[in-house]
C-alpha cells in the first residue's frame, strides 16, 4: 500500500481527517526546507505538499507568487526540490510527500526521468497544476509503475463528466478547489463545498482533500467534516513571509498545531 | 493546393498547442470553444464581422509598392500590406472586433486583456467602448513606464489599466494576471487574448480573425502584379500578424513564408526575444511551444527594442510551421530594425511600428540578393506613432 493510502486509512480508523500543509521549497531558504517539514509533522501535518517554484505560476494568487519568486531568487530548481524530499525521507519514512507545481520544469527534465527521480527520492504523489487529464496521461503512465500517485484538481465549475473522467485517472487523493479563483483568495462557502464534495464522492475512488483559501482552524474544522483532508497553503506561506528565517520551522509548526487542535476537537 | 487543416479538435498543431491550464479554467475554455465553433461559420456572425471590418476598421487595407525603397536596394520589389492604416493603427483590431462580437453573443458584459506595447490594450479598449462593455487591461508596470501614451489612450477610451508588479513586470506577467482575473470572474468576463498563443481555442481563433489580412492579399496581389508574391514576410512576437498573413498562403507551396523574430542585442548576447530561432519546446500560458527558458524550465526575461515582440513564447502554430519547414524563421536585431525604421520614414514617408520594422529590415537584407522581378510582400502590421519616444531616446533626444 502506498504511503498516501496508508495514511488516509490509518486516519480514517481513528476518525480523524488529514491536515496537509503546502509551502514553496526554497522559501525562505533551501537549508530550512527539511527542518520546516519536520516541524510541520510535529505540529500535526499528515502529508506535505512541496511547491516547486516556477517563474509563471498562473493559478496562484499574490502570496504564493511572491514565495515562488523568493525561492527562484535562491536558485531553487526541481532537482533541488527532489533532493529535499530525499533528505527528509532519511529521517521520516512515514509522512507522504506530494510535489505540486507547473508543467514546464517537468517537461525540461523529461517525464520518464522525473518519474524515476520522484520514486528514488521518496515522493509519493505528483500534482501538475497545468496538466489537465488529457495532457497528463503520459506522465501518469510513467508514474504508476513506480507507485507514485497522480493527483488531480477538481473545481466548482467541473462538470459531472469531468468529475467521472478525473476519478478514473486519479490515484492518492483528489484535490477539490474550494473557491472560484486563485490560491489564497476570498471567502469559502462551506455549504456549497459540502454539496460539491458530495457530488465528487459519488464517483471518486480515492479520498477528497479540499483547499484554496482556508485561513483558520474554524474553517478547517467545518471542512474536515465533509472532506477527508484539508489543505492549507497561502496561510502558511504568509507565516513564512512574516517570520525571521531562523524562526520559520517553529512558527509554521505552531500554526499547524492550531489547525490540528481545531480539526481534532 | 495542399489541404491544411490544423489544429486537431484538441487544439494540437503536431506536438504543439493543446490546453495546458488548471482545472479551474477548463469550464470557461470549454464554453468558449463551444461558442466559437458555433459562431465561426454562422452567416449572421460572418456578415456582421465583415461589416465591422469594412466600416469600423476601414478594411480592406491597401497593398503599396515601395518603389523608391526597392530601387535603392537594387533587387527584389518590396510590397507593403498596410495594416498600419487600420483604425487604431495595427492589425490587432481585427481580432478584438471578432472576440468582442463573440463576448456579446455569450452575454459577457466585461472584457479583460493583457498588453505589452499597449496596441492590443488600445484595440480592446476601443471595441469595448464601441460595444459599451466594461474593460480592464493588465499591463506590466515596466511596460506602463515605456508606453505612457498608449496607457493614456486606453484611459481615454474608458478602460481601467491595472499595473502588474509580479515577475518581470512585462507582457508575460500581464498574461498571468489576466488569466487569474478570468478564473475568478468567468461568470461575467470574456478574456480577449491578443496573440495566437494561450490555450486552445485561442491560437486558432485569433489566427482566424486575423486571417482577413492574408485573404485580402490573395486577391490584391494578382490584381496588382498578376500573381502571388515569392516571399511573404512578417514580424513574430506572439505571432498574430504573421499567422494572419501566412495562414491563407500555407496551401500555396510556391510562396515562401518568413517570420522575423526580435534578435534584440544579438542572439549571441542572450538579450533577445527569438523563441523559434534560439529557444526550445516547453509549456507556458496554456500551450506547448518554443520558449526562451533555462535548463530548469524557468522562463527567462527577454529583450527587444519593440515591446510588442518582447515575449518569451510564440504561437504554437509557428512552432509547427517551423518544424515542418513550411515557414522559415530568422532574427533581426534592434539596430537593424531601427535602421529599417528610419529608411522607411525617409524613403517612403511611412513611419512603421518598431515591431513591423523587423520584417522590413529582413526584406531589405534579402532584396539586394534577388532578381528585380522577385516580389517580397511585407506585412506592415502597425504604425510607429507609439514608438516616437523610444526612437528619440535611441537618437539621444527627449521629446
Amino acid at each position: 500500500m502506498s504511503r498516501i493510502s496508508a495514511t488516509f486509512k490509518q486516519l480514517s480508523s481513528q476518525g480523524r481527517k488529514a491536515l496537509i500543509p503546502f509551502f514553496s521549497v526554497g522559501d525562505p531558504t533551501l537549508a530550512l526546507c527539511v527542518p520546516t517539514m519536520h516541524a510541520m509533522v510535529k505540529g500535526g501535518a499528515n502529508l506535505i505538499e512541496l511547491g516547486v517554484p516556477f517563474s509563471d505560476p498562473m493559478a496562484d494568487g499574490p502570496t504564493i507568487q511572491r514565495s515562488s519568486e523568493r525561492a527562484l531568487k535562491n536558485g531553487v530548481s526541481l532537482r533541488d526540490v527532489l533532493h529535499a524530499a530525499a533528505e527528509f525521507r532519511k529521517t521520516d519514512d512515514q509522512t507522504p510527500l506530494v510535489l505540486m507545481g507547473y508543467a514546464n520544469p517537468v517537461e525540461q527534465m523529461g517525464r520518464a526521468e522525473f518519474a524515476r527521480v520522484c520514486a528514488e527520492s521518496g515522493v509519493d504523489g505528483v500534482l501538475i497544476v497545468d496538466y489537465p487529464p488529457d495532457e497528463a496521461r503520459d506522465l501518469a503512465l510513467h508514474l504508476a509503475p513506480r507507485h507514485v500517485d497522480s493527483i488531480f484538481l477538481l473545481s466548482p465549475t467541473s462538470t459531472d463528466a469531468r468529475m467521472r473522467e478525473i476519478s478514473e485517472m486519479a490515484t492518492g487523493y483528489i484535490y477539490y478547489v474550494s473557491l472560484r479563483g486563485v490560491t489564497g483568495a476570498g471567502n469559502i462557502d462551506v455549504k456549497d463545498v459540502a454539496q460539491q464534495i458530495g457530488r465528487i464522492k459519488a464517483v471518486a475512488k480515492v479520498p477528497i482533500g479540499v483547499g484554496f483559501g482556508i485561513r483558520d482552524g474554524a474553517t478547517a474544522r467545518l471542512l474536515s467534516e465533509v472532506a477527508d483532508a484539508v489543505v492549507v497553503g497561502s496561510r502558511i506561506v504568509e507565516e513564512i513571509e512574516a517570520s525571521a528565517a531562523a524562526e520559520v520551522p517553529a512558527r509554521v509548526g505552531a500554526l499547524l498545531n492550531q489547525f490540528r487542535i481545531a480539526m481534532d476537537a | 493546393m495542399k489541404i491544411y487543416d490544423m489544429p486537431d479538435p484538441q487544439g494540437h498543431f503536431g506536438p504543439y498547442g493543446g490546453t495546458f491550464v488548471s482545472e479551474t479554467l477548463i469550464a470557461a475554455i470549454d464554453e468558449l470553444k463551444t461558442q466559437y465553433l458555433r459562431y465561426r461559420d454562422d452567416p449572421e456572425f460572418k456578415a456582421e464581422f465583415a461589416y465591422e471590418l469594412k466600416h469600423y476598421v476601414g478594411r480592406p487595407s491597401p497593398i503599396y509598392h515601395a518603389k523608391r525603397l526597392s530601387e535603392s536596394l537594387g533587387g527584389a520589389q518590396i510590397y507593403l500590406k498596410r495594416e498600419d492604416l487600420n483604425h487604431t493603427g495595427a492589425h490587432k483590431v481585427n481580432n478584438t472586433v471578432g472576440q468582442a462580437m463573440l463576448a456579446r453573443r455569450m452575454g459577457k458584459p466585461r472584457v479583460i486583456a493583457e498588453t505589452g506595447a499597449g496596441q492590443h490594450g488600445v484595440a480592446t479598449a476601443t471595441v469595448a467602448a464601441r460595444y459599451g462593455m466594461e474593460c480592464v487591461v493588465y499591463m506590466g508596470s515596466e511596460d506602463i513606464k515605456r508606453q505612457a501614451q498608449n496607457v493614456y489612450r486606453m484611459k481615454l477610451l474608458g478602460a481601467t489599466v491595472v499595473p502588474v508588479e509580479s515577475g518581470s513586470k512585462t507582457l508575460k506577467d500581464a498574461l498571468n494576471e489576466a488569466m487569474r482575473d478570468w478564473v475568478t470572474n468567468v461568470h461575467n468576463t470574456f478574456y480577449i487574448i491578443g496573440t495566437v498563443a494561450g490555450p486552445h481555442p485561442y491560437p486558432m481563433m485569433v489566427r482566424d480573425f486575423n486571417s482577413v489580412v492574408g485573404t485580402e492579399c490573395l486577391t490584391q496581389m494578382p490584381e496588382m502584379v498578376g500573381r502571388q508574391p515569392d516571399v511573404v514576410l512578417a514580424c513574430v512576437g506572439g505571432g498574430s500578424n504573421a499567422m494572419g498573413i501566412f495562414y491563407p498562403y500555407i496551401g500555396h507551396s510556391d510562396v515562401r513564408l518568413m517570420g522575423v523574430e526580435a534578435g534584440g542585442e544579438g542572439i549571441a548576447t542572450g538579450h533577445h526575444a527569438a523563441s523559434l530561432s534560439a529557444g526550445s519546446p516547453g509549456v507556458l500560458h496554456g500551450n506547448r511551444t518554443y520558449l526562451i527558458q533555462d535548463a530548469n524550465g524557468q522562463i527567462i526575461e527577454t529583450h527587444s527594442i519593440s515591446a510588442g515582440l518582447d515575449y518569451p513564447g510564440v504561437g504554437p502554430e509557428h512552432a509547427w510551421l517551423k518544424d515542418t519547414h513550411r515557414a522559415e524563421y530568422v532574427a533581426i536585431n534592434d539596430d537593424e530594425a531601427l535602421h529599417a525604421f528610419h529608411t522607411l520614414c525617409r524613403m517612403e514617408g511611412i513611419i512603421p511600428a518598431l515591431e513591423s520594422s523587423h520584417a522590413v529590415a529582413q526584406a531589405m537584407k534579402m532584396a539586394p540578393t534577388m532578381s528585380g522581378d522577385t516580389i517580397l510582400l511585407v506585412n506592415l502590421s502597425g504604425r510607429g506613432d507609439k514608438d516616437m519616444a523610444t526612437v528619440a531616446e535611441r537618437s539621444g533626444l527627449t521629446l
